[in-house]
């Protein structure tokens, strides 16, 4: 039940911040994106103040076992560079300077985004229920052929 | 010092904590796309009751603090092929690459994971590219 609590905890004081930081405004995120028009640097603030405490929990979290509710904690990160994450960090670029929402976002304003919001996150279900298919292509056009 | 910046680094700090709070209590990384989409595509159903609730959150404490104080809005652009394009990419991006802004970039970047440094570089190069060939040289947003 605890987790539940913290669960619900982490993702309203995350919908918060994102409202307060001005990140559900695409204006804002397309205005990081548009160097060469009016150029608006507010992204890299919040990057910036939410990388500070997170950097100090992942050295908590090194120095245990287990979280605090006794749950296991995330493994090493993987370090493999593949084309499935630069081919997709690409995609997911080109989305977020279209419509200027990413997915957390795009849930936190769905409430007050309107029609175009709801679209957005109709669409971006339907491309994230697309991807199985799209990577297992991928991963067969970058196969290493013997 | 621009208020913006001002309310960007706090609201930022908060994003931190709510991260740091994911990962020292339930022992999870913070990544959006991960939450849902293991919601959507069935891979996260076994721990569908951590994502939903974590979700919850995300949708009701914005709207709440959108109702107690108006207006909120998102500006987001009226053309609606503009808009499913731009979901659709988020969509498949996301997921190809394990992660979005929270979990590369936040949770990524943290802890100097290569993965999310890379994938947080691709994304906002391209995310430049883009804006300045569809705004600039086309007109297009």
């Amino acid at each position: 039940m605890q987790k539940l609590f913290y669960g619900f905890l982490a993702g309203g004081l995350f919908g918060a911040g994102l409202l307060l930081s001005g990140m559900t405004d695409t204006t804002k995120v397309q205005g990081w994106l548009d160097v060469f028009g009016d150029w608006d640097p507010t992204l890299a603030l919040v990057m910036g103040g939410a990388i500070l405490p997170m950097a100090v929990a992942w050295r908590i979290a090194a120095r245990r076992k287990t979280s605090y509710l006794g749950l296991p904690l995330p493994e090493a990160p993987k370090r493999e560079v593949g084309p499935n994450l630069v081919i997709g960090s690409v995609l997911f670029g080109m989305g977020w300077a279209l419509a200027g929402l990413c997915p957390g976002p795009s849930l936190a304003s769905i409430s007050f985004g309107g029609w175009g919001g709801v679209i957005f996150l109709i669409a971006m279900s339907a491309g994230m229920l697309a991807a199985p298919a799209i990577r297992a292509r991928i991963d067969a056009g970058t196969a290493v052929k013997d | 010092m621009p208020w913006d910046w001002v309310w960007g680094f706090a609201g930022g700090l908060m994003i931190g904590l709510a991260a740091s709070i994911y990962l020292l209590m339930n022992g999870r990384v913070m990544g959006i796309s991960g939450i849902f989409g293991g919601l959507l595509d069935g891979t996260g159903w076994s721990t569908w009751a951590e994502r939903l609730i974590f979700v919850s959150g995300l949708i009701a404490i914005p709207a709440a603090l959108a109702y107690l104080f108006p207006p909120a809005t998102t500006h987001i652009t009226t053309n609606w092929l503009v808009i499913i394009a731009g979901g659709l990419l988020v969509g498949v991006g996301t997921r190809l690459a394990n992660g979005c802004t929270s979990g590369h970039g936040v949770c990524g970047i943290s802890r100097l994971s290569l993965r999310g440094i890379v994938a947080t570089v691709f994304y906002i190069l391209a995310g430049g590219i883009t804006m300045a060939l569809l705004r600039h040289v086309l007109g297009v947003i």
